[in-house]
């Protein structure tokens, strides 16, 4: 398929859509930093970058979400600022997003021709709008009837009509946010099958996905992303996977000092770990997977989003049911079916994400801290007034926390204070391993290096801690073992002191050692 | 915080302006409305009125309060109502002697436990079975006063006993019994929830209920709980209401009394969102419910305008707490505040309440002491997106 593809960047077409510049900022922070991009006719173009590279922001200054600062978006060469998502559309931009966003209870025509239905004398012409639908339905090769009630359909065929609402507007640009990550091997084939249907017909595709595997065999070039900035733009073929990760992941030369690192923590043989995972998995989430954590150790999860790193943090809490394999504490084979099981075991565990599972906005510093502890207790059993105060004080002090106002709501709080509250609610549980997935991820470089040195000094203190981040670096520099994983697999697990970033970002693109 | 300040912010501010207001008004048009004469040693006026006719529904606002807190509502408190009405009254009617205390013991305490039965549906279905809390306790408010009926007989039981009346028209220290039990459970209620850890988890479940089982909280037990005690206020309420009237009306009992407890709480500023509450602004917000009712009936105003009235002096109400216009209101008063000096220095108080919103804050250098002021030297850090999170 690929010697007949077209290459767009030899110059035979001009560009249908061309961002020069794009500037976005949110007060405090620039999400973009003039980025470039350029999508033509006929191809795929594959947009990558880590979380919070700018991706999304992107997207969403092209198809007129957010309004940029600076820069110019030039569709078929006139120069544009899209007002309103309805607006690129008419210009012929349409996207498709993660999540379905169509009417689970209505008919596949009535969602594909859901706000501009051909009308007659002012009423809906039905039969024209099923004859639509079907049009764009045989054009997508789906064979599906347009009467049916979209919720019967798999999510996989649910996304192909998003796809072809999305088309049938006369697209001649498709965006694909993220249009696998629900979708299995086979759904992911038949979507491919459509987006090279619409490829070959002259639409410029925008894909983003984190499966490299998908991103390479699809896309024809691809622009990288990181920090709200342009990293490169490349013909897929002339960029090796290596490369590509390393310009997502990037150097970043950090102020911090490099933590003193004491000689790995040699597990005495025969020591029985504290917690220790067997063919621990969970259908359609994450592979059977082994691991095993020691006392005084901190064992990393290395890998890129979506790898499954996310998936065995939860599995491992309780947060979500392990279908497949056992967990052991303590050499006793135990079953988290809530967290609480989980954390009467003394495990705690910190969410990935901050806002949704972390933080209690409404509630003051004092009573997110307290929270776990609290609840380990019940209700009948308040925390004494005296006793809580010095606990949040001496936790307020020794993390650092800022304002240092028990009473302050701790949604104000910005998100590396946040952070260290909810890693202080679970230091005050006392707890024998930590879960901490990605506790560093959006927060100031200061908030980083405590709580890294805050992982080192509990670890010396005889606490396990599972650790996962986004940022290699950070987990070769302060783990004891590395386990990496790649696309919910796990392929590998390092000794933490004789590996390097590029060892990690080597089994990450060949997909395991050789 | 200076006083003034404190008092300009607090969300109590509108709900007891609304109430003075009303105060006022009728001390205008009807100044007997503030005589309080006393009787036989016991207290009389319209003020004590308005105390004792709002103690149903404040007992009932009490326990909505919680059930609200925990992002739930509980539809069902008339039904409850009418049921414990129902109970107590069939069961003072059917005793060996229907005049004797024990019988109005015995009525009252079968009465309230059915309550408490009832409450554990509600609480089942919502906890376990996982029902949205508007459907799961529309089930009891609909089926409810067919079972009260079905007690009755459908007939409107009267019963004439002593201690049961007590309940509806008697006096403790000169003040009527409905308003001292209703004084003793709030007081209980705020012992139960401040003074031990249930009102923190309340609210941490209604904010975030994923952050609370996450953190370990026993979030179904927590909800069982508050729709238990919410039944459990309504029963007793309804006992207040039968012993009034020395009856049990199976189809009027309680009836709506639902709306009016959900809009006792809200208008004392407890949000229909979940999360925090506040059990004084309920208790001022049954109080501006009665007064309004009162003033209404003592004013004069024709009967056939009296729910427009009411409907719009609450209106105003809303109005003037609704976040957007108080925003409004002090834009106006103030302007921006200029961005912060180079030093560093915070910028003087972030009005607590103010939705900071999707915007990221983490950007804060350690040098900055409230972390949330942009900094030069700030660090894009990954997450630090929020268009980035708002898909994920």
């Amino acid at each position: 398929m690929t010697s007949a593809r077209l290459q767009p960047s030899d110059g035979r077409d001009a560009p249908v859509v061309e961002m020069s510049a794009i500037t976005v900022e949110f007060p405090g922070v620039k999400a973009l930093q003039a980025v470039d991009l350029r999508l033509f006719p006929g191809e795929v173009h594959a947009l990558m970058g880590e979380n919070g590279a700018g991706k999304s922001t992107l997207i969403k200054a092209l198809t007129g979400v957010y309004a940029y600062d600076t820069g110019t978006v030039t569709v078929a060469g006139e120069q544009r600022e899209f007002s309103s998502p309805a607006d690129a559309q008419a210009a012929g931009i349409s996207t498709v997003y993660q999540e379905v966003n169509l009417c689970a209870n209505l008919s596949v025509t009535e969602n594909i021709t859901l706000g501009r239905e051909p009308r007659r004398l002012g009423r809906i012409d039905r039969r024209a709008a099923r004859e639509r639908a079907r049009a764009v339905l045989a054009r997508l090769n789906l064979r599906i009837d347009p009467d049916s009630t979209l919720a019967t359909h798999p999510i996989a065929v649910q996304q192909l009509v998003a796809i072809a609402r999305a088309v049938d507007t006369d697209a001649r640009v498709l965006v694909l946010d993220e249009p696998t990550s629900s979708l299995d091997a086979d759904e992911v084939a038949e979507l491919f099958r459509v987006v090279r249907a619409l490829r070959d017909e002259g639409v410029a595709i925008l894909f983003v996905s984190h499966f490299l595997d998908q991103v390479y065999e699809i896309s024809d070039r691809m622009t990288v992303l990181r920090n709200g900035q342009l990293v490169g733009e490349h013909r897929t073929v002339d960029l090796p996977r290596l490369q590509l990760i390393q310009e997502m992941i990037g150097r970043e030369l950090t102020t911090l000092e490099d933590l003193e690192r004491a000689a790995t923590r040699q597990v005495p043989p025969g020591a029985v770990p504290r917690l220790s995972a067997r063919g621990v998995g969970r259908a359609g989430a994450l592979a059977p997977v082994d691991v095993d954590v020691h006392a005084g150790q901190v064992v990393g999860l290395a890998g890129l989003l979506g790898s499954g790193r996310t998936e065995l943090t939860r599995l491992l809490f309780g947060a979500d049911r392990i279908s497949t394999g056992d967990l052991h504490v303590d050499g006793r084979p135990v079953r988290f079916r809530t967290p609480r099981s989980a954390i009467a075991r003394r495990i705690g565990f910190s969410s990935e994400d901050r806002k949704g599972e972390g933080v209690v906005g409404d509630l003051t510093v004092r009573d997110n801290l307290l929270l776990a502890m609290q609840a380990r207790r019940g209700w009948l059993r308040p925390i004494p007034r005296r006793t809580g105060d010095e606990l949040v004080q001496r936790y307020i002090r020794a993390l650092d926390i800022r304002p240092a106002d028990p009473q302050a709501l701790l949604r104000n709080l910005s998100g590396g204070n946040q952070q260290k509250v909810l890693l202080a609610r679970w230091l005050l549980t006392e707890p024998r391993l930590l879960l901490l997935d990605e506790p560093t991820r959006g927060i100031d470089i200061g908030a980083k290096a405590q709580i890294q040195q805050l992982v080192a000094e509990l670890a010396g203190e005889g606490m396990s801690v599972v650790f996962v981040s986004a940022e290699l670096e950070e987990v070769v520099r302060i783990c004891d073992r590395v386990v990496v994983l790649r696309d919910r697999h796990k392929i590998a697990e390092l000794d933490g002191a004789d590996t390097s970033v590029d060892d990690v970002v080597d089994l990450i693109a060949r997909g395991g050692r050789s | 915080m200076t006083l003034p300040v404190r008092i300009s912010r607090s969300p109590l501010l509108w709900p007891l302006a609304a109430l003075l207001a009303l105060l006022l008004f009728n001390l205008v048009v009807n100044p007997g409305f503030f005589t309080v004469r006393i009787q036989d040693g016991h207290l009389f006026g319209s003020l004590v009125d308005v105390l004792k006719n709002g103690s149903p529904t404040l007992l009932i606002a009490l326990g909505m309060t919680l059930v609200i807190a925990s992002r739930g509502v509980d539809l069902s408190v008339g039904a409850v109502v009418a049921i414990s009405a129902a109970i107590a009254c069939t069961s003072i009617a059917s005793a060996d002697d229907p005049s004797s205390p024990g019988a109005a013991i015995v009525a009252m305490t079968s009465a309230i436990g059915v309550g408490l039965l009832l409450g554990a549906w509600n609480g089942l279905l919502v906890s376990v079975f996982g029902i949205q809390p508007i459907i799961a306790t529309l089930v009891l408010m609909t089926a409810g006063r067919g079972i009260a009926m079905l007690i009755t007989d459908g007939q409107i039981i009267t019963v004439n006993n002593e201690t049961y009346s007590w309940l509806g028209g008697g006096h403790v220290l000169g003040l009527p019994a409905q308003v001292v039990v209703t004084g003793l459970i709030l007081l209980l209620v705020a012992v139960l929830t401040r003074r031990t850890a249930l009102g923190m988890l309340v609210e941490a479940v209604g904010i975030n209920p994923a952050a609370a089982r996450l953190a370990g909280v026993r979030s179904r037990s927590i909800t069982w709980t508050v729709y238990v005690f919410a039944a459990f206020a309504a029963s007793v309420a309804g006992l207040m209401i039968s012993a009034q009237v020395n009856a049990a009306d199976a189809n009027r009992a309680g009836l709506f009394i639902e709306l009016d407890a959900i809009l006792a709480v809200v208008i004392g500023g407890t949000s229909l969102a979940g999360g925090r509450y506040s059990l004084t602004g309920t208790v001022i917000g049954a109080l501006v419910l009665q007064t309004l009712t009162t003033t209404v009936y003592s004013v004069g105003i024709p009967s056939q305008y009296s729910t427009l009235f009411k409907a719009v002096v609450i209106i105003v109400v809303f109005l003037l707490q609704a976040p957007r216009l108080r925003a409004a209101l002090r834009r106006r008063r103030r302007p921006a505040p200029p961005p912060p000096a180079s030093g560093g220095l915070p910028s003087g108080p972030v009005p607590v309440g103010t939705d900071l919103g999707p915007t990221p804050t983490a950007v804060g250098a350690p040098a900055v002491p409230t972390g949330r002021e942009p900094s030069g030297s700030t660090v894009v850090g990954a997450g630090n997106d929020p268009a980035e999170g708002a898909l994920r």
